[in-house]
């Protein structure tokens, strides 16, 4: 329970301040916006590019994901504030589970805007299954959070970390953005498939949960000073 | 007595050279259609891919307990893994590309066991970008991007292999009979032997480093050099 109430403070916190300056969320949700129409600028020919939308749904939420995961943990170095939360009595995993789920709540603001539009804009019946779309939505994004918060931890530290934190998390997140992508696309196309998309959603889960117990188990020592 | 045993594999890699080599153009029968002469770069390639996932491994579990105790000579070790990762991935993906381009006409395909090999190596490049660029500090970073690549492996190639399928299954190596095998099993065991003689040299000189950084920074703080 301890760990919840640390957890939810440290979220708290992180929303706090993003509600005070909306700076991360605004750039994000544009940012992503601007993805999807540069795809749909880059691959619009004839007719309407309506297979392409799960893939650029999915690079449009990641790749502004990890514009946001940057720019959320810069703020802890400004003043050397991690310091000063690894310095609470508060478990280790506990603010990483907090920082994490306020990054899973920035990247919904993101999909709340990001879905939406692909489908106004390609017509893409997203939302025919809508429990199964949030359900994907929420794994995938939970998944990216939370290895994106490790590294974006670990390389607070690190020179160059701009450009090294893309380098290393997407080669990693390769099998969710394949597991997301089909998932969508099973529900998005004109005939929806459960049961492929209901496959994709237990490799989801997988996923996070192979992912979350690395997380709990070597954050601490990670980002150990 | 570790040190003899090093010396011993790399001689034994030296003659393996020689020995596989013979046996695979002198004793392994030619294949016929469609690969010819182009069947020889089997032998090494799958060498290659066994000490890919060898060496991620390697580096992956070194890095696990170098997190664990903070034992310098568990990071050099994972330095060691890391870089021959990405050294066997190369000759796997150069050998791989030419057998794919006689045997399929494409340079690439979009298989599951190279998806997985592709994603692999870029893992492992990431990690040596790391530690390269990353500066100080980047020992944890790389430390847990080795754990975090290892528990990786099977999710890619579980998500890949239901992406997509074409590469000829392991059911290759019961397919090869006689001279074939001997040839595929001479070239592993060289493989190994030449794996574990870089992985011990390599992790050395990492410790060396190591030791330098340690003097250098000991000698700082005790006023001795500027």
């Amino acid at each position: 329970m301890e760990f919840f109430r640390h957890a939810a403070a440290v979220c708290a916190k992180d929303l706090r301040i993003e509600l005070r300056s909306r700076e991360i969320v605004y750039t994000m949700v544009f940012f992503a916006a601007m993805v999807v129409l540069i795809f749909s600028f880059a691959f619009i020919g004839d007719g309407n590019p309506r297979a392409l939308v799960p893939g650029m749904l999915w690079v449009a939420v990641l790749l502004s994901g990890t514009l946001g995961l940057s720019r959320a943990f810069d703020r802890e170095r400004d003043q050397d504030t991690l310091r000063g939360l690894l310095l609470s009595p508060a478990p280790r995993g506990a603010i990483f589970a907090g920082k994490a789920v306020a990054m899973v709540a920035l990247m919904a603001a993101v999909e709340a805007v990001a879905a939406p539009l692909c489908w106004f804009l390609f017509d893409a019946p997203l939302f025919a299954h809508p429990i199964y779309m949030v359900l994907v939505l929420v794994l995938g994004t939970v998944g990216f959070a939370t290895v994106g918060s490790v590294f974006a931890a670990m390389l607070l530290r690190v020179r160059a970390r701009d450009v090294l934190l893309p380098v290393v998390l997407y080669p990693i997140i390769v099998p969710l953005l394949i597991a997301a992508t089909k998932a969508t696309a099973a529900l998005a196309a004109p005939v929806p498939d459960l049961a492929d998309a209901v496959f994709w959603i237990k490799f989801l889960a997988v996923f996070d949960a192979a992912f979350l117990v690395a997380a709990m188990w070597t954050f601490e020592s990670l980002v150990i000073e | 007595m570790k040190r003899a045993i090093v010396l011993l594999l790399a001689a034994l890699a030296a003659v393996g050279f020689a020995v596989t080599l013979y046996w695979i153009f002198y004793r392994a029968p030619m294949q016929r259609e469609p690969l010819y002469f182009n069947q020889k770069i089997f032998y090494y390639h799958i060498g290659c891919a066994f000490m890919l996932f060898a060496a991620v491994f390697t580096c992956g579990i070194a890095s696990l307990l170098y997190l664990k105790g903070r034992r310098g000579r568990f990071d050099d070790v994972a330095t060691a893994g890391g870089e021959l990762a990405v050294l066997f991935g190369s000759a796997m993906l150069v050998s791989g590309s030419i057998w794919a381009k006689v045997a399929w006409g494409h340079w690439w395909v979009w298989d599951a066991r190279l998806t997985t090999s592709l994603l692999l190596w870029m893992v492992m490049v990431g990690y040596v970008l790391v530690r390269r660029f990353g500066g100080p500090g980047s020992e944890r970073l790389a430390a847990g991007l080795g754990v975090f690549g290892m528990v990786d492996v099977p999710l890619i190639y579980y998500s890949v292999r239901i992406w997509r399928t074409y590469h000829p299954s392991t059911s290759t190596a019961p397919g090869l009979r006689g001279d074939m095998l001997i040839a595929m099993l001479f070239s592993v065991l060289l493989f190994v032997c030449v794996f574990v003689v870089l992985l011990v040299y390599r992790a050395g000189v990492a410790r060396c480093a190591r030791l330098i950084d340690e003097t250098r920074e000991a000698a700082l703080d005790a006023g001795l050099i500027e």
